[in-house]
């Protein structure tokens, strides 16, 4: 775990991991961000209120939020708001400190997300059928029982392959990922 | 005119008659659509998620391949979820020498390299607008869509975010061809010019939910409930769409709403390359209609051009009565 952090670090860190979010300092507490998102009622912390959390450096509680895991990535906050800041990527950048520190309460998001990069690292390519199968069949396969006969539909109208396609460059793919990574982990 | 062309995951199968119908329109329309060979995912919104640097090189390798092939500089991309995430890349790339140097130090792993700006992203719809034209696709209409009362459903990639110049960039700089990131009018204009009855659809950019009906249903649900009241409140007989996840959304999930809700939706959801290529007489069949999960059939037949009935089911055994009671499915309505 990590040690003991001031304000500043966390708040430098955020910034020093998200394209354009200098401007996050100059966040005005205006609201317009929570006013704007489609799925604001279903997060604990508003974007504004997390900002506020973010300045005041409370690291643990920022990083537990389920704000990140609910944003839709519909980029309207970031239309709207009045300093530019890049709200969006910041829900993304707050998504990668908690997974790499571990510290989410409900696993789904970030299995779902763990799940679609593992057939991109696999096959080059998504592959839904794939996906949704290990992914639903281990988390709470009970409760997605009535999506069976939605899958049917996409089977009977042909829109959902049962076998993925494999790019031809995957080694090319993996060679340029795994470089990507390992400057990530420095 | 030529372009490279990135159909993106969701084109091969699930939306697969987005390219159909992309693919049957173009050759009419003089669009040469090339594909990039050997492209790979995006990495939608999950790769960001956990890689940032993988995430920018997953795409930069697209970009890569595409300048690499030569095909053209426009590179076109009929989901909105891909145009966003290849349009960022090199844009960031662009503006950000860490992630331009980080970026291409990973291509390099596999003999790569992207100039950013060497490509120029669109999104499908933009180059019907501005390449084909409003007045040049009157031209090909043979079959109005007279009497169509459509919503146009914009959703939130191909208006949002405004990079360049942020708010009140000018339609250069936008990127986003100039629309209004919260109130567009080009699909509006585009399906006025097919003949629709275009109604107001004050949600048009509001957004389907995304991944969400995979890791928070209710979430999903209640913001395509929205749209759907909202689209219906309006009274359109369909809803026209330019994004394989809004279509799939609104459309595959469309009962499941109806289950949580308690409600009695039913509004086909159609891309808007299909709508053109009706308007332009060609068969439904190609166009890919007839694989919506809420089918389009009877709207569709108000301008003749319902689409195929699926082939007959084989006759059924018929039951034996005193055989043992089986489960029996129960009968169609």
């Amino acid at each position: 775990m990590h040690g003991p952090s001031s304000d500043a670090d966390f708040l430098a860190e955020v910034i020093a991991t998200t394209p354009g979010a200098e401007t996050l300092i100059t966040c005005l507490q205006c609201g317009t961000c929570g006013g704007s998102c489609p799925s604001g009622p279903d997060m604990d912390h508003t974007p504004r209120h997390l900002f506020a959390m973010i300045n005041a450096g409370l690291r643990d509680e920022v990083l537990r939020s389920n704000t990140p895991w609910y944003c839709v990535a519909c980029y309207y906050c970031m239309a709207r708001c009045p300093k530019d800041i890049p709200i969006t990527d910041l829900m993304y950048s707050l998504k990668r400190m908690a997974v790499r520190e571990k510290l989410y309460d409900d696993r789904d998001a970030p299995d779902w997300s763990t799940s679609f990069i593992g057939m991109v690292d696999s096959y080059g390519r998504s592959f839904e059928f794939g996906l949704a199968t290990r992914y639903h069949l281990t988390h709470s396969p009970l409760k997605k029982v009535g999506v069976g006969p939605m899958a049917l539909e996409m089977f009977s109208k042909d829109r959902m392959a049962l076998r993925p396609h494999r790019i031809k460059g995957m080694n090319q793919l993996r060679a340029i990922l795994d470089t990507a990574k390992a400057q990530e982990a420095v | 005119m030529r372009y490279a062309y990135y159909p993106g995951c969701s084109l091969t199968r699930s939306a697969e008659p987005y390219d159909l119908s992309a693919k049957a329109i173009a050759a009419p329309l003089g669009l040469s659509l090339e594909e990039v060979d050997d492209w790979n995912c995006c990495g939608a919104t999950e790769y960001i998620s956990i890689n940032k640097n993988a995430a920018y090189a997953l795409v930069g390798r697209n970009l890569a391949l595409a300048a690499q092939q030569g095909v053209s500089k426009d590179l076109v991309a009929p989901c909105s979820a891909c145009y966003l995430n290849l349009r960022k890349v090199d844009h960031y790339m662009g503006v950000y020498p860490e992630i331009r140097e980080r970026t291409n130090a990973a291509l390099a792993a596999g003999n790569l390299h992207y100039e950013p700006g060497a490509m120029q992203v669109r999104h499908l719809l933009d180059v019907v607008v501005e390449d084909v034209g409003f007045e040049n696709l009157k031209e090909r209409v043979v079959r109005p869509l007279d009497g169509l009362r459509v919503a146009p459903y914009y959703g939130c990639l191909i208006v949002r975010p405004q990079w360049n110049g942020g708010r009140g960039a000018s339609p250069e700089q936008s990127g986003g061809g100039g629309v209004d990131p919260e109130y567009p009018t080009h699909l509006d204009r585009l399906l006025r010019t097919l003949g629709a009855e275009v109604v107001d659809f004050p949600l048009k950019t509001h957004c389907c939910g995304g991944h969400m009906t995979q890791i928070s249903a209710d979430t999903a649900y209640e913001l395509i409930r929205r749209l759907l009241h909202n689209a219906s409140e309006y009274e359109a007989d369909l809803i026209v769409t330019a994004c394989p996840m809004c279509q799939l959304n609104l459309d595959a999930y469309q009962s499941q709403v109806n289950r949580h809700f308690g409600t009695s939706f039913h509004l086909p959801v159609l891309y808007f390359t299909q709508m053109i290529g009706l308007a332009m007489g060609i068969a439904p069949a190609e166009l890919g209609i007839g694989r919506e999960v809420t089918p389009a059939r009877e709207v569709l037949g108000r301008i003749g051009a319902a689409a195929p009935t699926a082939p007959e089911a084989a006759p059924r055994r018929k039951r034996d009565d005193k055989a043992l009671p089986m489960p029996r499915r129960r009968e169609e309505a």
